[in-house]
């Protein structure tokens, strides 16, 4: 585990976004600090996040990215030495005060940068989330999976052998699956962080035009080391860098020197990261 | 995870999705089984807690009655003489019992440490593919062979050919269990030195070759040296198995009780001499505590050596 | 310009030398187990038939067949592992999945190896205290499959364990962001794919526990048993046992007789443990991921 140094929380609440306070935030979170074995990872970080929009968080690596997106859908609880302080308000309520915090994960897709196959068909990789919620009825998930794997760019690769095990595909293909798989919980969240790794060019693109369309359905945080990515799909874009959130802006504003720090318009331009 | 009711009804600021109502958050079924099966599964961790102690306990229970009337602590130990069936003066001194197990256990590793060490080494070291593969399939074979087939074997076999060999009245002596004790530990201490020296890096062994080494060099100064702890762990576990060896020595030790001179003296070891007795004892007389008594040491012992082989050996497995 | 030097040869015929010494240690070990089974199967062979196997013994044990002690052994042996199975797997499913990594979950570790490393006739005295007085089932075959159970449960959770612990992480993780309970991820994921593990495991219990005497000794076990057992609070005749009795204290047994009764218990054993190790190789190619 990198060590970050302790970041000062007092007086450095993260500046607040234009569009503040107006209580009809998606996800919000307020002065969120995440800490492994004491050494704070993230310090006081508030932003709120709208729905029906894509918003990406862009930063240099181990700036905490990911360790933000655990305390959202709460798998800190698998992880006994992480410590999360302050609030991440989903819907308006905190996602600690959730009395079932499996139903809140179901709600909030997740991808990461590792794709993972699970040892199922492929079929039953992406009819686990309705099965987990339900839905049992043969011709309904038939659709799920169809839909899903369709958006993932992945059905036509795999329509004919939806009885192959998912652990075997080609680490591309997995990491397609795993995109349907969290597609197939139709969430209200949906969370990639970095996804398009394990993936190629020419299908990152079909993947950014799929996002691009289900904006309309659900809200999408975007964790991205490719900062041109952020700047062709995010509405909002926030910069994580050494433990703290930077700034939260209008993407188009942050890619063109509208900052209120000069290091995002130093990392959007290469200077560093 | 605390469930703040009042807190969650004041951070209900937002009208969410679902129109400002809750209740999707409800703790459905697979919450419940999900507990539930956690506090199954926990009563089934401490299982292990509950007999270790459960052993202990139930074993020094009907060993007590010995323990307060009889037990001596120098005689116990100190005394060669265990008569506890004599009409007149019923003794029991464990001590000839003690060098009885200790004898047969101790030529039962003179024998087993080098052939299980050669074996070690010419498996991890020498052997590759096929071959590698065949011997660790034999050598788990070997460990399979159960503890009564062993005394049969010692007595039907081993029996005439010490005789024969060493020109001696009786078989059935220490030579004879120890090197059965010596065969049926040896696979475990192969198997185990066998780890320890996979588990030294291979930079180790490279910079011996690249410095000019033989293969058998290579072991020698280096990989053997790094191995040792692990080696040592094989060691004691193989002792610990000795230690608690019943049916094998109760066949193949003969059944004098003195102090052994000579391997080719007949011993008793301290398990087989419960398995011996206990069948003739009434339950809670003095003999009868006595032997459970036995059993208490053997439990103490035992644990004392397979511990440290084994936090000797995880050590080992970890780095 | 590089010739072989005189230290290159001497080295070299000390590397053959060792190796060679190692190769004669390690033909020592697995010799003795080839002349034994070679005896075993000379003596013994010709005492071996369907009625050995099947009917009952004669003339005080001193003829006659085996099939009670057999049939003893099977019911012994499934009844223990009727206990320690379940009871292992769902201590192992504890210690993979749920336990937190704290002092207690390392002294349940610890008592593990304990349990694992206690002699047999320790085993039997705590049989004899538990199961035959305290609980008062009496010499039966409840008393000594319960022992037999204690004896079997280090090594069923191990095997389990490790099998659960193959199963990668990053599975579980997927399952857990989609919302799955730890409970829905071991049911569809983790332990389904580690069943053959614990099989296999489970194989090479039953074989050692085939071939135990003294935990059964006196818990349970009989020699001169006239009726088979009716329920399992009876007393039952056991292989191991049978042969135990028959070498040591039955006057004028036919020399083979033993031997046969021998080579069926070491020819149990062995069969078992080869389809452990059988199913273990044919695994090893099945990779699912």
């Amino acid at each position: 585990m990198v060590s970050v140094p302790a970041v000062q929380g007092e007086g450095r609440v993260a500046p607040v976004d234009a569009v503040a306070q107006t209580g009809s935030y998606k996800l919000e979170v307020r002065d969120l600090t995440i800490s492994y074995d004491g050494n704070t990872i993230l310090g006081g970080v508030s932003f709120g996040v709208r729905e029906h929009e894509i918003f990406g968080i862009i930063g240099p690596a181990n700036a905490g990215k990911t360790s933000f997106l655990k305390s959202i859908n709460r798998m800190d609880m698998f992880t006994s030495n992480m410590r999360v302080q302050g609030q991440v308000l989903f819907n308006g309520r905190d996602v600690r005060h959730w009395r079932n915090v499996y139903a809140l994960r179901r709600r909030i897709g997740v991808v990461f940068p590792l794709p993972v196959g699970l040892p199922l068909s492929v079929y039953d990789n992406v009819a686990l989330a309705p099965r987990l919620a339900g839905k049992n009825n043969k011709a309904d998930l038939d659709i799920v999976v169809e839909r899903c794997l369709a958006r993932a760019a992945l059905w036509d690769e795999v329509k004919d052998r939806l009885t192959s095990l998912g652990s075997m595909l080609s680490g591309g293909q997995q990491q397609r699956l795993t995109i349907a798989r969290a597609l197939s919980q139709e969430p209200e969240v949906l969370m990639l962080d970095e996804f398009s790794i394990a993936v190629d060019p020419v299908t990152t693109m079909r993947i950014e035009d799929v996002l691009k369309e289900l904006k309309s359905e659900m809200t999408i945080i975007l964790v991205t080391n490719l900062v041109q990515q952020a700047r062709r799909l995010a509405d909002r874009t926030a910069f994580f860098l050494g433990g703290e959130c930077v700034e939260v802006g209008e993407t188009e504003d942050l890619f063109t020197g509208k900052v209120q720090d000069s290091r995002t318009t130093d990392y959007v331009e290469g200077r560093f990261g | 995870m605390a469930n703040h009711t009042d807190v969650e009804q004041a951070s209900l600021g937002a009208v969410d999705q679902a129109g400002g109502d809750v209740s999707f958050d409800r703790r459905n079924l697979d919450w419940y089984i999900d507990k539930a099966v956690q506090t199954l599964v926990f009563i089934g961790g401490i299982s292990a807690i509950i007999f270790v102690i459960g052993i202990f306990v139930f074993v020094t229970k009907e060993g007590l009655g010995f323990i307060y009337d009889i037990f001596d602590f120098g005689d116990f130990f100190g005394s060669p003489r265990w008569r506890p069936t004599s009409e007149w003066k019923p003794t029991y001194g464990i001590l000839a019992l003690v060098a009885g197990t200790a004898s047969v256990t101790g030529l039962a590793m003179v024998v087993a440490i080098p052939f299980s060490l050669g074996a070690a080494i010419y498996i991890a070291e020498f052997a590759s593919g096929k071959t590698r593969e065949t011997l660790k399939v034999l050598v788990e074979l070997l460990a399979a062979i159960p503890s009564v087939v062993w005394g049969f074997i010692g007595l039907s076999i081993m029996n005439p050919l010490i005789i024969e060999l060493f020109d001696v009245p009786i078989g059935l002596n220490v030579l004879n269990a120890g090197i059965i004790l010596g065969l049926m530990a040896a696979p475990i201490m192969t198997s185990i030195a066998e780890d320890a020296l996979k588990a030294v890096p291979d930079r180790y062994r490279e910079a011996a070759e690249a410095m000019g080494a033989t293969r058998w060099q290579v072991i020698y100064k280096a990989v053997l040296p790094a191995a040792k702890n692990g080696l040592l762990g094989a060691v004691l576990l193989g002792v610990g198995r000795g230690f608690g060896e019943t049916m094998a020595v109760l066949m193949a030790t003969g059944h004098s009780i003195n102090i052994p001179t000579s391997i080719f003296d007949s011993v008793r070891a301290l398990t087989a001499t419960i398995a011996a007795e206990l069948g003739e004892t009434a339950v809670g007389s003095d003999h009868y505590g006595s032997l459970f008594t036995i059993g208490i040491f053997l439990f103490l012992i035992t644990f004392i050596i397979n511990l440290t082989a084994d936090l000797i050996v995880r050590g080992i497995r970890k780095s | 310009m590089f010739q072989i030097s005189e230290l290159n040869v001497r080295n070299e015929r000390t590397q053959t030398l060792f190796r060679l010494l190692f190769m004669f240690m390690t033909g020592m070990l697995i010799l003795p187990v080839i002349i034994i089974l070679a005896t075993l199967i000379y003596k013994g062979g010709p005492v071996i038939s369907i009625d050995f196997l099947f009917t009952d013994p004669t003339d005080g044990m001193t003829a006659g067949g085996i099939f009670p002690a057999l049939l003893g052994t099977v019911w012994l042996v499934a009844v223990a592992l009727l206990v320690s199975v379940p009871l292992g797997v769902a201590a192992a499913i504890y210690l993979s999945e749920y336990a937190p990594e704290n002092w207690f979950t390392r002294f349940i570790n610890l008592c593990i190896i304990n349990l694992a490393g206690v002699p047999s006739i320790v085993h039997a005295l705590f049989g004899v205290g538990a199961f035959v007085l305290f609980f008062g089932f009496g010499t039966s075959i409840l008393a000594a499959s319960l022992t037999l159970a204690v004896m079997t449960l280090p090594v069923v959770i191990v095997a389990t364990r490790e099998s659960l612990q193959a199963v990668p992480m990053a599975f579980r993780e997927a399952c857990w962001n989609m919302g799955a309970t730890r409970w829905q991820t071991i049911r569809r994921i983790v332990l389904p794919n580690a069943v053959s593990g614990i099989l296999t495991g489970v194989i090479l219990e039953v074989s050692r526990t085939t071939g135990e005497t003294a935990p059964i000794m006196f818990t349970g076990a009989a020699f001169f048993l006239p009726f088979l057992p009716q329920s399992v609070f009876d007393q039952t005749m056991a292989l191991s046992l049978h042969l135990f009795v028959v070498s040591t204290q039955v006057p004028g047994v036919p020399e083979n007789l033993p031997y046969g009764v021998a080579l069926v218990l070491i020819g149990m054993v062995l069969l078992m443990n080869s389809l452990s190790i059988a199913f273990r190789v044919y695994l090893r190619g099945r990779k699912k991921w």
